[in-house]
């Protein structure tokens, strides 16, 4: 599989034009004179998007081409009211490049970036509101993208989805994407293609496509979900057919998301004839190696950094520090609740916990019940012991459920301070020994045949635990009962 | 290079053009005399000379990051054949 993933350049204009690239604003608002191409009317290119696409480029760890061209696109829809897309065809402004892809199930690959160019974003067609028309909203028409185009390295619906979530996480720590694949502001057109076990070596090897099988397109798709059903549906589709003894035409398809197949766009045969040529309206984009060093200067840190640096300063392991470091806000999160606290208990506390209850309620981080403070606040709580670990899951909880609580005034209310007094401690135990002497000879029977921890000694702190409704410092429990026990 | 009746009705169909049968044999010879005309470019040795993309040196002009320009939706649907709703209506299109 190859992907080709349009990202809309953050931006407050458009790439051609002085009109706003604002989304939802009313019908045709947000459109000038040039976006609708009338008479007379020349493309301006907008620096900060030029700057946005190089700093992309440097993310994706790419060659940056100090000369790119602009090119004219022809076909004829109307929601492209110029009858051609400003893109870059022939040089494009960055060149191949590679990023790392952590899968889910550990094992990293490293998936080949072919190129990057800008061009314009089409309009809007709107077919449902009229059954005898189309409308047309200008809106999007002209906002900038980029096209990012990796080489065929991806091998199945998984790594399809975890290239575009790790493609994601670089264009919104740079700040070049906002990323919402909701208002599709990031969407992928997915190439799938089959070959018999043994091609694709062949192909890596040789680098000739005719050991791969038959590509077909499939546009547009805007959800890592949708993207690893359309991948699956269409491998298993083209497989299929040819085991029929039928062949892959190369086409362009759609997935429709309600019923989770793949169609043909029945498209002409001359569909795909663009007819190319340098957009005589612009001159050739020439940057300099001073522009693109002090931009390079000047990157934000990065997710594999962000990782690397989670990884050496706060000693976290490997997998955990990526799923922190992929996106800012949860880097952002875990790094307030980690400051001058123990990191790898942060760490726990954010990942297992936090994370675990927000995707159980499918809930993003900025709806988090629980805040960084909050989080910090039980944390130093297990820390000075004011509390054991299992309470402060009761109290996390509570965290949850109550707002604004501070943890330290929900453990005084409702009295789950943990018990250290020994006195106290020594008390219980007794009461459970003398209650239990079966269980005492046990303990001692086993002790005495050579077990360091007899099974029966769990029994005695899950009592005395139970008895302290929790509340006892399970240490405590553990070294009173054991010299209570003589063992 | 040579055009042929079928490239000038293939053109003329993705550029939504309207030719008529007769039109498409002397277009194709027209097109042809145009053609040959500037292949007379070729005689010219350009070996180690650069294309030229301006006849004046200039780079490509740049503009800020700014909102300038939007908010005239009347004037942008003022030649529109048909429109509501602050939207253009054209024919259905189906995908």
């Amino acid at each position: 599989m190859g992907l080709e993933v349009h990202a809309q350049i953050t931006s407050n204009s458009k790439l051609f034009s002085g009109s706003s690239t604002h989304f939802g604003a009313d019908p045709n608002s947000n459109v000038s004179l040039v976006d609708t191409a009338l008479p007379g009317m020349l493309p301006v290119i907008n620096e900060h998007c030029v700057e946005q696409a190089v700093r992309t480029g440097l993310g994706l760890n790419a060659k940056i081409n100090l000369f790119s061209r602009f090119d004219r696109k022809n076909y004829f829809y109307p929601d492209l009211p110029q009858g051609y897309q400003i893109s870059q065809f022939q040089y494009p402004i960055v060149g191949e490049g590679e990023i790392e892809v952590e899968l889910e199930d550990g094992p990293t690959i490293t998936v080949g970036i072919e190129r990057l160019h800008m061009e314009q974003d089409a309009g809007k067609s709107i077919h449902d509101l009229d059954p005898n028309a189309t409308y047309v909203d200008l809106n999007r028409s002209g906002v900038a993208l980029m096209e990012i185009v990796s080489k065929p390295d991806i091998r199945s619906p998984k790594e399809a989805s975890a290239y575009v979530k790790k493609l994601r996480s670089i264009v919104v720590a740079l700040g070049t994407c906002n990323g919402v694949m909701a208002e599709g502001n990031l969407r992928a057109d997915v190439n799938v293609s089959v070959c018999k076990v043994g091609g694709y070596d062949k192909f890596r090897e040789t680098g000739d496509f005719s050991h791969l099988g038959t590509r077909c397109e499939i546009k547009n798709v805007n959800s890592f979900r949708f993207i690893e059903q359309a991948a699956e549906f269409e491998a298993r589709r083209q497989v299929n057919l040819i085991e029929d003894g039928g062949v892959v035409d190369q086409e362009t398809r759609l997935f429709d998301a309600e019923t989770g197949v793949t169609r043909s766009m029945r498209s002409k045969e001359d569909a795909h004839d663009y007819r190319y040529f340098p957009d005589p309206d612009l001159l050739p984009l020439k940057l300099t190696q001073e522009y693109v060093d002090n931009i390079k200067a000047n990157l934000p840190e990065l997710p594999d950094q962000k990782k690397e640096r989670f990884v050496s300063e706060y000693g976290l392991k490997a997998y955990d520090a990526g799923v922190l470091a992929a996106e800012a806000d949860k880097a952002a999160f875990f790094e307030e609740v980690a400051k001058g606290r123990d990191a790898k208990m942060a760490a726990n506390w954010v990942t297992q916990e936090l994370f675990g209850y927000l995707n159980k309620f499918d809930l993003e981080l900025a709806d988090s019940p629980v805040s960084s403070k909050q989080l910090g606040g039980l944390i130093d709580l297990i820390a000075n012991k004011t509390i054991s670990g299992k309470i402060a899951k009761d109290v996390f909880q509570k965290l949850i459920e109550e707002d604004d609580a501070d943890p330290a005034v929900i453990v005084e209310r409702d009295g789950l301070k943990q018990v250290t007094d020994t006195g106290a401690i020594e008390k219980v135990v007794d009461e459970i020994m003398a209650a239990n002497p079966d269980q005492v000879e046990q303990v001692k029977a086993q002790f005495a045949e050579g077990h360091k921890k007899p099974k029966a000694l769990g029994w005695f702190v899950g009592q005395a635990m139970k008895a302290s409704g929790g509340k006892a410092n399970p240490q405590a429990v553990n070294e009173i009962l054991k010299q209570k026990l003589g063992i | 290079m040579s055009v042929t009746p079928d490239d000038v009705r293939k053109v003329a169909r993705l550029s939504r053009i309207k030719i008529s049968d007769e039109r498409v044999e002397p277009m194709a010879q027209e097109l042809n005399g145009i053609l040959n005309w500037i292949e007379q470019l070729n005689e010219v040795d350009v070996e180690g000379v650069e294309p030229m993309t301006s006849v004046v040196e200039m780079s490509l002009p740049m503009r800020k990051d700014e909102i300038t320009d939007g908010n005239r939706s009347d004037e942008v649907l003022a030649n529109a054949p048909n429109s509501a709703d602050g939207f253009f209506v054209v024919p259905k299109v189906v995908e």
